[in-house]
């Protein structure tokens, strides 16, 4: 087949290869930025936007796609992985989401007269293709995931070449195929794998965690990026790489199937693509990733944790607690104290850099999963009440409910207060019962006055 | 040429039958439009930019892309309304609206042009009354739910690559393309609902919307 393909053509399909593999990442990466994202429609061509979609690029997703890619284009046996992940504060990750582009050679082209340039093809199936990906990325478990991240975890991505790595995805994950596009020096094909068990483990033993899924905890491949307090600016000026086909010249195209039209030629890019592996089939191991921060997983984020103090709630003060009060019934005393030990939202868990506790609300009451224990299995459900939207408010209806699930106790119920109220209450007891002992006549006529 | 039919189902309440219709609607409509074309005297063309935008479902929990075209929004939920008036709100009820592609092909006088569709897009709706909240809250997960597996079909079905129309002349180009939008160019296509009533007869509604 490249016998066949004059090199102006295949110098179009190298390039078309390298900024469709650059626009899945943005469209990927900017799918789990936590935001809606909203690009115009623009009746006039800019000359900057590729495969006629406004794709706004965001520089360091560019950038790091740049580095992986490292000059060379996904190939024969060199797929791109472009791996999301999700990481709690309490530095446990799991994979979510993981899109593959492939290019394998097997097949096709064809269908089309060859008359018509193969290009032009291509370009607009590679168009559509990057719609199909814009829908998908929407509608799977990890989009919405992304929309909630903030205090409690952030989405991070990873891009690597070689043998795609599902195993981080756990069991049960689903596969969709995106689409396929054929041309003759080889067959794209993108295709999603998609985590479906979103269990949320709340407390694992000791070195649990790196058995979760590995890949991120060695954090020297992941870009840390995140996205969720500080969004990196992502309505930057279009990709200024090369330009795009718009000169398309009016021939109208021979053949009753294929869809045809003519693009002319991009101006050279500034990067020279490489020229796509004609080597035999075979994914080769080979793992080329980014690293963007030498960080620590948990130093994704760094967050100011403060706590809105309820009306009617005293700060605790000294500390008292129901072991050091020799009462009676003391077992049956409210147990504030402890809980606001304890409390999460009160005294912050000390992480390194990240101190973003996991709020209440998160947890659930999920099913429990097969092979744990179910009381520590939580099942993430989101909570989102009708009418309740996101970008409207600082605060919509389900963060307002989600915050205020756990409400601290109020002072009348904390045991500093009732403590002493309780002592006095239960010195004053028997003379309390004597008094009613003797006014129990009056007690009984109104018992019977309610009858 | 035989025109390519695919159908989906969905059981929705009353309430969601908007944003489900919508969703799959802008879906299929965002893979069968392009940018505008220009067209330049020295026979060459240009395509304009097609832009997204994401919107999340009230009633659903669903977030969908649609292209970034108010005018295009507009008709699509009049259609949407229409349906929906006609299934009438909160009743239990079956319908069908259909979106078909097609182009036109001159005729000679007297004939008018003939109306060719090579795809269509059928999607039928159970409406589905629910008794209390919780109900609903279900309701709301398993519908977003469905609507996704949805789109992935719509997604997996449009990317085997079938038959399009070719990429026509300036002089024929209203003959595959609605273009009377000023920022983005679908397919010529039309809106159809069926409504079944509650004695088993069907009535077919045209919604024209080129």
């Amino acid at each position: 087949m490249d016998s066949d393909l004059s090199p102006q053509d295949k110098k179009d399909l190298d390039k078309f290869i390298k900024f469709f593999a650059l626009k899945t990442v943005q469209v990927i990466v900017q799918a789990r930025l936590g935001e809606k994202v909203c690009t115009r429609s623009l009746s006039s061509p800019t000359g900057s936007d590729w495969f006629n979609l406004a794709i706004k690029d965001i520089p360091e997703v560019t950038h790091e796609a740049k580095k992986a890619l490292s000059g060379q284009l996904p190939g024969i046996g060199r797929s791109m992985c472009v791996e999301i992940s999700l990481k709690t504060s309490e530095c446990f990750s799991f994979c979510s989401w993981t899109v593959t582009l492939n290019i394998s050679d097997y097949y096709f082209f064809c269908r089309c007269d060859k008359d018509i340039k193969v290009s032009y093809t291509v370009y607009n199936r590679l168009s559509l293709l990057l719609k199909s990906l814009l829908a998908i990325t929407r509608v799977t478990p990890a989009y919405k995931l992304s929309r909630k991240q903030g205090h409690d975890y952030v989405i991070l991505y990873r891009i690597y070449f070689g043998e795609v790595q599902l195993t981080g995805l756990g069991e049960g994950f689903q596969t969709v195929r995106v689409g396929v596009v054929g041309t003759p020096i080889g067959t794209i094909t993108l295709s999603c794998a998609y985590r479906t068990n979103l269990a949320f483990m709340s407390t694992r033993a000791p070195g649990e965690d790196e058995g979760a899924y590995n890949g991120v905890e060695d954090s020297q491949e992941v870009c840390t990026t995140s996205f969720s307090t500080s969004p990196p600016s992502q309505m930057g000026i279009p990709g200024k790489e090369g330009g795009v086909p718009q000169q398309v010249p009016v021939q109208p195209c021979h053949g009753a199937q294929a869809e045809h039209g003519r693009v002319s030629s991009c101006p050279p890019a500034d990067h020279v693509p490489a020229t796509p592996s004609s080597s035999g089939e075979g994914a080769e191991t080979l793992s080329r990733s980014i690293e963007v921060k030498g960080v620590s997983p948990c130093d994704v984020l760094e967050t100011t944790f403060t706590r809105k103090v309820g009306a009617f709630v005293n700060k605790p003060g000294t500390q008292v607690t129901t072991a050091s009060l020799d009462l009676p019934f003391a077992a049956f005393a409210p147990r504030a104290y402890d809980l606001e030990e304890n409390d999460p939202m009160v005294q912050p868990p000390e992480s390194p850099a990240t101190s973003s506790p996991l709020q209440g609300s998160l947890h659930s009451q999920g099913s429990g999963e097969s092979g744990g224990p179910a009381q520590d299995d939580f099942v993430m459900v989101d909570f989102k009440p009708a009418f309740s939207k996101d970008d409207l408010l600082p605060m919509d209806l389900g963060t307002f409910y989600r915050e205020f699930q756990n409400p601290p106790q109020l002072a009348s119920l904390t045991i500093d207060v009732s403590s002493q109220s309780m002592a006095e209450d239960l010195d004053s007891l028997p003379e309390k019962l004597a008094v009613y002992e003797k006014n129990i006549d009056e007690f009984d006529a109104f018992v019977d006055t309610l009858q | 040429m035989n025109c390519r039919s695919e159908v989906l189902e969905v059981s929705v309440e009353g309430r969601q039958v908007d944003e489900a219709m919508l969703a799959l609607l802008h879906t299929i409509l965002l893979h069968r439009s392009t940018g505008k074309f220009h067209y330049k005297k020295e026979g060459t063309y240009s395509i304009g930019t097609v832009g997204t935008q994401d919107i999340d479902c009230d009633y659903i929990d669903f977030s969908f892309v649609r292209v970034s075209s108010d005018e295009l929004d507009r008709v699509i939920r009049k259609a949407v309304g229409e349906f929906k008036d006609a299934m009438g709100n909160g009743t239990d009820g079956m319908g069908q609206i259909s979106l078909e592609f097609y182009q036109k092909k001159k005729s000679r006088w007297p004939f008018s042009d003939e109306c060719i569709p090579w795809e269509v897009w059928s999607i039928k709706v159970n409406v589905v009354n629910l008794a209390n909240e919780q109900e609903r809250q279900i309701c709301r997960e398993k519908v977003g739910e469905k609507l996704g597996e949805k789109v992935i079909n719509i997604v997996e079905v449009i990317n085997q690559h079938e038959y399009l129309p070719k990429m026509p002349t300036q002089s024929e180009v209203d003959n595959v393309f609605d273009t009377s939008l000023k920022d983005v160019q679908p397919y010529l296509y039309k809106i159809t609902f069926q409504i079944t009533d509650t004695l088993g007869t069907s009535k077919t509604t045209w919604f024209c919307a080129y």
